[in-house]
């Protein structure tokens, strides 16, 4: 038993949902009692979705246990079919079902229905969200697509130069709930038709039956989301010989190794290097002088695989940042944040736990937190910057405008969201600085909100520079601040008091000091160059 | 009157199970811990069903039930055992923790009643440890909080005293304004269930008259009945008329001086008459459908239709309690159709036939209907609010208004779409 007071992901079947309510003409029985039906809102209230997702819950109940569950399976499924006349039906079980072993699969297969049914095994209490919507999209590819395979797997990425046409890729991962793939499947299109590269299908998302059975029309697969893709990408490989991108577009210089990956995937000269810089404004932006005060800032990220990753190269190589914290709440991709983190010097959280993350991040006193919906709140408690770059999110993360992660213009919109933050951040220092300026007009807000603005108050520094830190272990002796000492470290900036203390406790247990003073703090500061 | 149509149908349902009750009962009791044994499924329900993010830590979740525990390669006792453990080292404050049964613990028979037992031994009294079960397969929504409430009967002490018992959770300002009203009655003791804090519960006996102030708590009005407690038969305090009522059914059983009575409610009705017009003028002829979700929907249809004028096109419930609903059945205008249980598919179908005005609905079907056109009110809402008493009813049909007061607005605004 694992204790839980917050969940990254839902349940697998949440993730087969997600597969079923991107496409069109795909409709799913859950074989579930009434209670997991909640799931519906999550489409309707977080995407904020004018259609009911296309499932139909069988909504046993106990007293049903007792006679022919197998039958109630049945008449779900035939009720479904007769109203929805779905082009592919996916059958499966949510974690009760599971117990009680019904196999609405093989009860689906028996029934002598005539169109694709795709029977999903969806282990409950071992696997999460992410994995079933990726065991999902995998299952129905596979489905529709394995009747038609030939013997040999033959399939040429240049085949579009003697066929006279442009090169077709299929754009593999994009899904409901996900981080803000509506907006990353336009730019990417987009962006590949100005190097004359047609988008043959984009899957899941607002694709049908019939467009999975189109995919091997395409030159080559594009993995957008491994999380949601990789598996049918790897299966699509082996079996039709289609290979498949490995750069996820997020960011300029990752935008740019895509288009050097596609290319040469597809067998084109390389595109040209100087033209693809200056497509995102996020370049100059960041080398402006305004920037200037954005280097070195400590960055803590967190959120799924791929977000986290493209967050902290971005972070470091185009932003100036430096990356204190990295990590995944998804073990699927638990190895490659670690290298990731290992390349940055760092050891990678990998944790379903948010009180787990919020105590990282507090350890690790970052300037700005780049993270999940769950981080926001942890952040607004500890009073620190925070943006969003991953799911699970609210609804305030699927945005009305146009807003992409991926490609130039996604570069353009990272620029925006991480800066916005930091820009109040500076506000809140400034307004430190001058709240006892007779101009200053007190009860300004900024968006830090009460909590966050009440930390850092510089007439109360004896309080609340001691708040919020984590706990020194009792045992050692802590030297006592002097009251000079105190006021020297509430000038420091809010953001980087907490790592400041702790850096001076520690040198001046080092160095045996009893109390400390402005002069410790200096020293202390000019022992850890920060 | 009293004619009402009492309809069923069985089908895939839209409801939200018993655990979702948690939402508001941890708010109620706020030394109380709800411990859901349960799946990631369970977890997540309460979490996007509460939006729980501004909690630190919340006073609620979930022993999440894995593999080995079902294989039987764990011992679910002592994996129980070092969860609570865990969590009452990291929230010492805790008095009273809840081991609230799902759908997998039912269907595995996990009996958390024995291990509750032998937690009580293991923590002799520093916790107060209860069982009780919101799964879905034998619980809808609100009927969670009867299963709570009925946990914590037997740890009720006896009086013989006489004295007024709310039961049902009420927003803590409608509470205290109910009970100041009760005191101007002279009815002088006047306690409620669930309390403020868990371990302050108050007594039952026989001389305790019980307003339940929620229409889904059979089973806890069941089990205060065999405390020897006298369950007073009233319409539900929702409306001028239901709340009066609901009121007058104590001051009756309590022999309270009918002139007092009046004398202490009948300038609130009159205030309450005036302050609802408006909104009454903005439902009246309005027709409204009420899928089933929260069991408050005959109570709401009762008020919507009497004091705001609606037209009830159908009235759903998750299950209809005969008994207990006969005083608002006789309220409402004959032939109203009254749906036990649910098709949603075929209600729907309905709904779309029927074309109402305002449809009240769980959160998973309102942007679907809205996108239709059709204007809709969450029933979720309802069970947050403070829409109990004389003094609330002006606010009750005021929730009512909004999403067509919305509507007009915007459809006189914007340019035509078509």
């Amino acid at each position: 038993m694992e204790l839980t007071l917050w969940t990254y992901e839902g349940p697998p079947h949440v993730g087969a949902m997600r597969i079923a309510a991107s496409m069109k003409g795909v409709h799913y029985v859950l074989h579930a009692p009434q209670g997991d039906t909640y799931a519906d809102l999550l489409f309707t209230m977080i995407e904020r979705r004018g259609e009911r997702p296309p499932v139909t819950y069988t909504t046993f109940q106990a007293r049903d246990l007792g006679g022919d569950t197998a039958e109630l399976v049945k008449s779900h499924i035939s009720e479904a079919v007769d109203r929805f006349k779905p082009d592919a039906l996916l059958v499966g079980e949510s974690c009760t079902a599971e117990l009680i072993q019904d196999q609405p699969g093989s009860l689906a297969h028996g029934m002598g229905l005539n169109l694709p049914i795709v029977s999903l095994e969806l282990p409950a209490y071992s696997k999460k969200e992410n994995w079933g919507a990726s065991e999902t999209f995998y299952q129905l590819v596979r489905t529709l697509l394995k009747d038609t395979l030939k013997e040999d797997n033959e399939h040429d990425p240049t085949a579009w130069k003697t066929e006279e046409r442009h090169p077709r890729v299929n754009l593999l991962g994009p899904s409901l709930l996900g981080f803000r793939c509506r907006d990353d499947v336009l730019e990417i299109q987009k962006l590949l038709n100005e190097h004359n590269i047609d988008v043959n299908a984009s899957a899941p998302l607002g694709a049908s039956p019939a467009d999975l059975l189109n995919l091997p029309k395409a030159d080559i697969n594009v993995c957008l989301y491994p999380e949601i893709a990789e598996s049918t990408c790897t299966w699509l490989e082996r079996n039709l010989g289609m290979p498949f991108s490995k750069k996820i577009p997020i960011g300029v210089n990752a935008t740019q190794e895509f288009l050097e990956e596609i290319h040469d995937l597809l067998g084109m000269a390389p595109p040209n290097q100087n033209l693809l810089v200056q497509k995102s404004r996020l370049t100059w932006y960041s080398k402006s002088v305004d920037s200037n005060y954005l280097t070195g800032k400590r960055v803590f990220i967190f959120g799924d695989g791929t977000h986290s990753i493209a967050a902290a190269k971005i972070a470091k190589e185009e932003l100036g940042f430096k990356v204190v914290g990295i990590g995944t709440y998804s073990r699927e991709m638990a190895r490659a944040v670690r290298a990731t983190a290992k390349e940055f010097g760092l050891e990678a959280l990998i944790s379903n736990d948010y009180l787990e993350v919020e105590a990282a991040i507090t350890n690790a006193a970052p300037e700005l937190v780049l993270g999940t919906q769950m981080e926001r709140h942890s952040a607004k408690r500890l009073g620190i910057p925070c943006a969003v770059i991953s799911t699970p999110m609210h609804v305030q993360d699927v945005p009305a405008r146009y807003s992409p992660q991926m490609g130039w213009e996604g570069a353009n919109v990272i620029f925006d969201d991480w800066v916005h933050p930091l820009m109040m951040g500076l506000e809140e220092h400034l307004i430190g600085m001058f709240r006892h300026d007779f101009e200053f007009v007190d009860g300004h807000q900024s968006h830090l909100g009460h909590q966050g603005a009440k930390q850092h108050q510089f007439d109360e520094p004896e309080e609340n520079c001691f708040e919020n830190l984590p706990k020194t272990d009792s045992s050692e002796i802590i030297p006592i601040w002097t009251p000079e000492g105190k006021a020297e470290l509430a000038k420091i900036p809010f953001f980087v008091r907490g790592k400041v203390r702790r850096n001076t406790e520690k040198y001046a247990l080092q160095t045996g000091c009893k109390s400390i003073d402005s002069e410790t703090l200096f020293d202390a500061k000019a022992h850890f160059g920060a | 009157m009293g004619g009402s149509t009492l309809l069923k149908e069985s089908g895939p349902r839209e409801v939200f199970c018993g655990l979702t009750s948690i939402v508001w009962l941890h708010r109620r009791m706020p030394d109380a811990f709800f411990l859901v044994v349960g799946s990631r499924t369970c977890a997540h329900l309460i979490q996007s069903a509460a939006g729980v993010m501004i909690f630190a830590e919340p006073r609620f979740g979930t022993a999440i039930l894995e593999e080995k525990d079902l294989a039987g390669l764990a011992d679910a006792h002592e994996e129980l055992d070092r969860v609570v453990k865990d969590l009452l080292r990291r929230r010492p404050e805790i008095r009273t923790l809840f081991l609230v049964g799902s759908c997998p613990s039912e269907v595995i028979k996990l009996d958390l009643g024995r291990v509750a037992e032998r937690l009580n031994e293991l923590l002799r009294g520093k916790v107060q440890v209860l069982n009780y079960s919101g799964s879905g397969i034998e619980t809808t929504f609100t009927q969670g909080e009867d299963g709570a409430l009925k946990a914590l009967v037997p740890l009720m002490p006896i009086t013989k005293s006489d004295q007024l018992l709310l039961v049902g959770t009420l927003a803590n300002a409608v509470e205290d304004r109910l009970i100041s009203l009760f005191n101007r009655l002279g009815i002088e003791r006047v306690v409620s269930l669930p309390p403020r804090q868990s371990t302050e519960l108050p007594a039952v006996g026989p001389g305790t008259k019980v307003l339940l102030a929620q229409p889904y708590l059979t089973d806890t009005a069941r089990a205060l009945k065999d405390k020897g407690a006298q369950i007073l038969q009233a319409p539900f305090p929702l409306g001028i008329e239901g709340s009066r009522l609901w009121m007058e059914a104590a001051a009756k059983a309590f022999n309270i001086n009918a002139t007092l009575v009046s004398s202490t409610l009948d300038p609130l009705i009159l205030r309450a008459h005036k302050a609802i017009e408006p909104f009454r003028t903005q439902l009246e002829g309005k027709r409204i459908f009420l899928l089933p979700e929260s069991q408050i929907e005959i109570p709401l249809a009762r008020f919507l239709h009497r004091e705001c004028g609606m037209e009830l096109i159908e009235v759903g419930v998750p299950y209809l309690n005969r008994e207990m609903m006969q005083p608002e059945l006789d309220l409402l205008p004959k032939g109203t159709r009254i749906m036990e249980g649910q098709h949603v598919e075929n209600q729907l179908d309905r709904v779309r036939e029927k074309q109402p005005d305002l449809v009240v609905c769980g959160m998973g079907l309102a942007n679907p209907l809205e996108a239709e056109g059709i204007s809709t009110k969450w029933s979720i809402e309802l069970v947050f609010s403070p829409i109990h008493g004389i003094d609330q009813a002006s606010d009750l049909a005021e929730l009512f208004s909004r999403p067509l007061h919305r509507k007009a607005l915007l459809n006189q605004n914007q340019l035509a779409n078509a």
